[in-house]
């Protein structure tokens, strides 16, 4: 096994507002509260989890698209949280994101061409013919035409243009992809080509992954390990077959339980989800999940939950299955 | 291009501007008689025989004052306005990109300029520095600024929470980088048709300025001077203060009709093209 690309202990991201008039109310939002988890080099690590868990402001957090309020993110070594100027761009060389809307996340105003060359230009990586063919070659590689270079976003369908999402994201090589919710805004058939791609690239470039998601499945299929997000918290971590086979806390339980199955001979009542996510400005007191949780006793309502870990597959939780 | 003209509005109104333009730069081969040169015995000739749109109480060649005219007024409305554009959209686009307490103090401070009415703010200026063409460019400039900021901050709102702003920091760009390469191109359509909405703005102040006195010095003839001069005896001459206000308001007209053809030529379809 070897050491990870990327560790991140105790990231915190809490968003403060206030407002009001004459008596303003400040509410924080503690979207991120203590995450810790590590990505080795050429491995796709999951983070699954409801809407508003905080799961796109970790991965954000960890780019420093949006700065951590605390924690530490240490990347092939380097401390990112401390980089600055030069060095941070040189850190964003090797980490890049591909975003969950393909509609924003290209300038409509320019062409694909000019999109793909202009990274390699800024980072002096190529210019010219240079960066031309390069950018040639990238869009290959995510199964589209040269002619595809002149061309505006417009043009392109949203299967297509999170293709030319994708070849930005490689055009700086980098080491780790951070894929937020790279698929969820796609067509079930285009879903596919795309996450065969992400797979194919995965395989052939060698490539980390921290692949953010709703979809169980998608992650079942895509990653080795798995981290299940609360309210801006892991609450059970380890390799995706045993996590979703025997989850250890009773919400990843009910997030597979909740995830339908495609086949009617399997047919089943669904389980009744209890309640809804609480908000994260007042999350509960003790463990986060008793509200909802069938299993929760008196200590679930004053305690949060210590990590234990079990061989590598651990949960946060006072009454955890199989011990 | 094309289908801003097909729209008749906007034809006509981008004719009456060329019209005027050519007038501007073709004074000297255009006009009949020197806009200066004054003539005791011709004076307050009514339109029509030697001077085809009358002369005035000094007996110089309306005509003539006119084309020589729409040179101050054009040279002054589009340099204060492309100096609004240039100032005020740097300081709404920087404003509303950097966000926070700082666009606050910023906003604040524009929506003091914009309480101003344009004809105070320039006569508080023109009275200051004194009334020099290039005064009352930073006149009309300082009230025109305001706007443009407010013009060009809302989109940057908008535009800076979309992804391609987000990727363009990922990928290591600098923030002037994705502040004036990637979201000014995607503002610039906006702030054009503003633009030339304002322009016609800016003509009216001019030539208001000109007629309370403010504008540039006579003998040089501007059409708000020339109204005022014509003012005294509207009811003997007429066409002393009917000839400049009819230019006024082709140019005027024409330059919000062009506005307008091209607010609607960018308004529907913005995130296609």
């Amino acid at each position: 096994m070897s050491a990870p690309i990327l560790t991140v202990s105790g990231l915190r991201r809490h968003f403060v507002q206030t407002k009001g008039f004459p008596r303003p109310v400040t509410t924080t939002v503690r979207a991120v509260d203590g995450v810790d988890f590590s990505i080795r080099p050429g491995e796709a690590f999951g983070l699954v989890g409801e809407s508003g868990c905080g799961k796109s402001t970790a991965a954000r957090a960890l780019l420093r698209l949006i700065e951590p309020d605390d924690g530490e993110i240490r990347f092939a070594g380097q401390d990112v949280r401390a980089a600055s100027g030069r060095d941070l761009v040189a850190l964003r060389r090797r980490m890049q994101i591909i975003f969950q809307d393909p509609y924003s996340s290209l300038n409509p105003r320019r062409t694909i061409g000019r999109t793909l060359m202009e990274p390699l230009e800024v980072h002096g990586v190529a210019r010219g013919e240079a960066a031309r063919a390069r950018s040639i070659a990238l869009l290959e590689e995510v199964g589209l035409p040269p002619a595809a270079m002149g061309r505006y976003p417009h043009e392109f369908s949203g299967g297509q243009r999170q293709r030319i999402g994708i070849a930005r994201a490689l055009a700086l090589e980098p080491e780790l992809i951070v894929a937020d919710e790279p698929v969820s805004a796609l067509d079930v058939s285009v879903q596919a080509q795309v996450l065969l791609l992400l797979k194919d690239l995965q395989r052939r470039r060698g490539l980390a992954f921290l692949f953010v998601s709703h979809d169980l499945g998608v992650i079942s299929w895509f990653c080795s390990r798995v981290a299940v997000m609360y309210l801006g918290r892991i609450v059970e971590q380890g390799p995706v077959a045993q996590v979703f086979a025997t989850p250890r806390h009773p919400y990843t339980a009910m997030l597979r339980d909740a995830s339908p199955i495609p086949d009617p001979s399997r047919r089943g009542i669904l389980p009744r989800v209890i309640g809804e996510i609480p908000s994260a400005a007042a999350p509960p007191p003790g463990c986060h999940f008793h509200p909802r949780c069938p299993k929760a006793t008196e200590i679930c309502r004053t305690t949060y939950p210590e990590w234990n870990d079990a061989g590598g597959h651990g949960a946060a939780c006072h009454h955890p299955e199989g011990g | 291009m094309k289908a801003l003209l097909r729209n008749p509005t906007t034809a006509i109104g981008a004719i009456m501007c060329a019209l005027i333009v050519a007038a501007a730069l073709l004074a000297p081969w255009l006009a009949p008689f020197d806009p200066v040169d004054q003539n005791i015995l011709d004076r307050m000739q009514p339109p029509g025989g030697d001077f085809l749109l009358g002369s005035d109480v000094f007996g110089r060649d309306v005509l003539s004052r006119i084309l020589w005219g729409a040179r101050i007024s054009l040279v002054v409305a589009v340099t204060s306005i492309a100096l609004a554009i240039v100032i005020g959209g740097a300081i709404g686009m920087v404003s509303g990109y950097i966000g926070g307490k700082f666009d606050l103090l910023v906003m604040q401070v524009m929506d003091v300029l914009l309480s101003f009415p344009a004809l105070i703010l320039g006569l508080i200026v023109v009275a200051l520095l004194g009334a020099e063409i290039h005064n009352l460019i930073i006149a009309i400039t300082l009230t025109a600024i305001a706007p443009f900021a407010r013009i060009a901050r809302a989109p940057v709102l908008s535009l800076k929470e979309r992804a391609f702003v987000e990727a363009g920091r990922a990928l290591g760009f600098s923030h002037a980088r994705v502040l004036f390469v990637h979201i000014l191109p995607n503002i610039l359509s906006e702030v054009l048709v503003m633009g030339s909405l304002w322009m016609a703005t800016a003509v009216r102040t001019e030539a208001s300025l000109s007629f309370i006195g403010l504008g540039v010095k006579p003998p040089t003839p501007t059409w708000g001077g020339m109204m005022r001069d014509g003012f005294d005896s509207i009811l003997d001459a007429p066409w002393l203060s009917v000839f400049p206000g009819i230019a006024i308001l082709m140019l005027v007209l024409g330059l919000n009709m062009v506005g307008d053809g091209l607010r609607d030529a960018t308004d529907p379809k913005l995130s296609g093209s």
